[in-house]
């Protein structure tokens, strides 16, 4: 059997995404989903969230265990460094997210993955967290992603994969968008 | 009044259908709010110019027979064009007639007008796909003081203020009105979400000859990929012009146009774009090419690469290489006005039966109405194929729909 013969694997179900997506536009409802988190402070800047459960599909679902993340500023931050920083999880999650794609995207247009590693960066003037500048944003000023891949497609073909990848991300969306958020006082 | 079909509409669709209808001497009639071209009379910008080469202006029975058939229509040489058409299929037109209500009379529909009810077998809805601007509820965060205009209202530079504009949008329209207000001495910010780019010429010839000849156009609703993406699609960023002239976004950053990403959002007067411009262009300029090596294809495969020039790629778009203005605080930048170039959508408010998916859409498939029997729509995008939003597309969706529609009334006689 040839490299071509084989059938394409990267362990997505892509049939079942396709069915889902099929079903949730007749039934809107079910596609409202929730995502929750919580997070303990423990001491200092080190914290941890805990990630249980989230409502979708009419019902609320458990993940199938408890998923804990520690976060921490570095030493130079005069902290104990007990955990990853919140915006290194901010890119993780992008990271994760943009994978997660170029897998699915993969699967759906027959090219066999053979290894995918993301890099990425996210740049950062403290002096905007640190209330130095008002002119400064706490945030990123850019962050840059680097996918090697290593598949069955032409450069062109990955090149589209990874901006499809883009166009479907939820954490891509996230970041590169405006969301209204509200913080109340229990 | 009781007729047999009546035709809502006599814009270049309701024609062909009207001509279709008589050439099987099933009778009819065609109603006007306005009169024949209302909307290329009444609701076009002063500069607008047809995507779509002249010679591609054909409705069953008449052909383009100008001078200049390589050129770009007026909006007043197409209702010319369309008026005389009208004349000479001698359509039964009842200009000055809105339609008010269309409703089931159980085997058939009465079609309520301003001039008094119609009672009819079959209703053919061609009131056009472009009736009210599509333009997202960020509009109502624009702050006072700020002009808000679509394309519907614009006219030409001089209907907005001195001082700076952000166009939100980049179709067609949006490009086309960006680079002309732009020219008029006011600083435009264009704002791209998803966008089409194309080449208007290609190895020396029109796009449109090449999308007509490799049967792109022809591509048929039950074809395509994904229709109702298909059918939402942005329209391509082509202008007619005499000198066949590409424009992009960066044509448009050279002249001085600054491009941000996607309006995401507008609070307190400051709007935010999104980061997500890279990838918008990346998207576009990677279909685009996709698009040319299926054009490159066909010739070889029709034989024709002799004629034609080399073939060749876009370059990819530089902007997608700068960064972004993400946000901007409208006062402070001095934009006076807002153009929502953010597409168009059908008014069909008068058409009260549940014909509707819930996001508003009218539910058909080839133009057949679902669940409203003897009910046809034609002029929407991609209605039966590619070519359907095109007025190059109503000889083929015209003929097709009136032989179901005739199908339909055979069948109803013998019930
Ligand atoms: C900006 C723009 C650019 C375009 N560029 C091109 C191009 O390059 N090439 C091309 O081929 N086509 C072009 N099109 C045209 C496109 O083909 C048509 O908009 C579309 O196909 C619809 O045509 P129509 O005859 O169905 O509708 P229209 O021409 O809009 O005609 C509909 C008619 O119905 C009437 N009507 C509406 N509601 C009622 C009512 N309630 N009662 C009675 N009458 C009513 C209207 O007054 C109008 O006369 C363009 C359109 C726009 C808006």
């Amino acid at each position: 059997m040839t490299m071509t013969d084989t059938p394409v694997d990267n362990g997505v179900n892509t049939e079942a995404l396709l069915g889902a997506r099929e079903a949730l536009s007749e039934a809107p409802e079910a596609a409202a989903f929730t995502w929750r988190a919580t997070c303990s402070w423990v001491h200092g800047t080190h914290s941890t969230s805990t990630i249980e459960g989230f409502s979708g599909l009419g019902t609320d679902h458990q993940h199938k265990k408890t998923f804990t993340f520690e976060a921490d500023h570095p030493e130079c931050f005069a902290s104990q460094d007990l955990g990853a920083t919140p915006v290194e999880i901010v890119l993780a999650g992008l990271a994760s997210c943009l994978t997660a794609g170029v897998a699915a995207v993969a699967q759906h247009r027959g090219i066999q993955l053979r290894s995918v590693t993301a890099t990425l960066e996210g740049d950062m003037n403290v002096l905007g967290i640190l209330g130095a500048d008002p002119d400064v944003r706490n945030g990123f000023s850019a962050i840059r992603v680097r996918f090697d891949i290593d598949a069955n497609a032409s450069p062109d073909d990955i090149e589209a994969l990874v901006a499809q990848s883009q166009k479907r991300s939820a954490v891509f969306d996230i970041v590169t968008n405006p969301t209204a958020v509200t913080v109340e006082v229990a | 009044m009781h007729t047999t079909v009546v035709i809502i509409g006599a814009g270049h669709a309701g024609l062909a259908m009207s001509r279709r209808l008589t050439e099987r001497s099933i009778d009819h009639v065609v109603l006007e709010r306005g009169e024949v071209a209302n909307s290329w009379r009444t609701e076009r910008w002063d500069s607008l110019r047809l995507l779509t080469p002249n010679w591609l202006t054909r409705l069953p029975g008449r052909a383009y027979a100008g001078p200049d058939p390589d050129g770009y229509a007026s909006a007043r040489e197409v209702a010319a064009f369309i008026d005389d058409y009208a004349s000479a299929v001698s359509a039964p037109v009842l200009n000055g007639t809105t339609v008010t209500a269309v409703t089931s009379t159980g085997d058939g529909y009465q079609v309520a007008t301003d001039r008094g009810p119609w009672r009819c077998a079959a209703v053919v809805i061609a009131s056009g796909a472009c009736n009210l601007a599509a333009v997202p509820p960020v509009a109502a965060d624009v702050p006072p003081g700020i002009a808000v205009h679509t394309p519907l209202t614009y006219r030409n530079p001089t209907d907005l203020e001195p001082g700076g504009v952000l166009v939100v949008g980049a179709s067609a329209t949006g490009v086309q009105l960006a680079e002309e207000i732009n020219c008029s001495g006011r600083p435009v910010t264009l704002s791209v979400g998803e966008h089409v780019r194309l080449p208007r010429t290609y190895r020396g010839r029109d796009i449109f000859w090449w999308t007509d000849r490799a049967g792109i156009l022809d591509e048929r609703h039950d074809e395509v990929d994904d229709i109702v993406r298909a059918r939402s699609l942005p329209s391509p960023q082509l202008v007619g012009t005499p000198e066949r002239r590409s424009i992009d976004l960066d044509t448009l950053a050279a002249r001085g146009i600054t491009i941000v990403g996607r309006l995401g959002g507008l609070a307190e007067g400051v709007a935010r774009f999104s980061g997500s411009l890279a990838n918008t262009c990346t998207l576009a300029d990677l279909k685009a090419n996709r698009l040319l090596a299926r054009l490159d294809d066909w010739a070889t495969s029709a034989g024709r690469d002799d004629e034609l020039g080399p073939p060749e790629r876009m370059e990819p778009t530089r902007v997608a290489g700068r960064t972004p203005l993400l946000e901007l605080d409208l006062h402070r930048a001095g934009i006076r006005s807002v153009l929502f170039a953010t597409g168009y959508r059908p008014d069909l408010s008068w058409l009260h039966l549940p014909v509707f998916d819930r996001r508003g859409r009218i539910e058909h498939c080839g133009g057949v109405v679902c669940d409203a029997p003897g009910m046809y729509v034609v002029g929407h995008g991609l209605v039966r194929r590619r070519r359907s939003s095109f007025i190059c597309g109503a000889g083929p969706d015209s003929a097709e729909l009136a032989h179901l529609l005739h199908q339909h009334l055979d069948a109803r006689a013998l019930a």
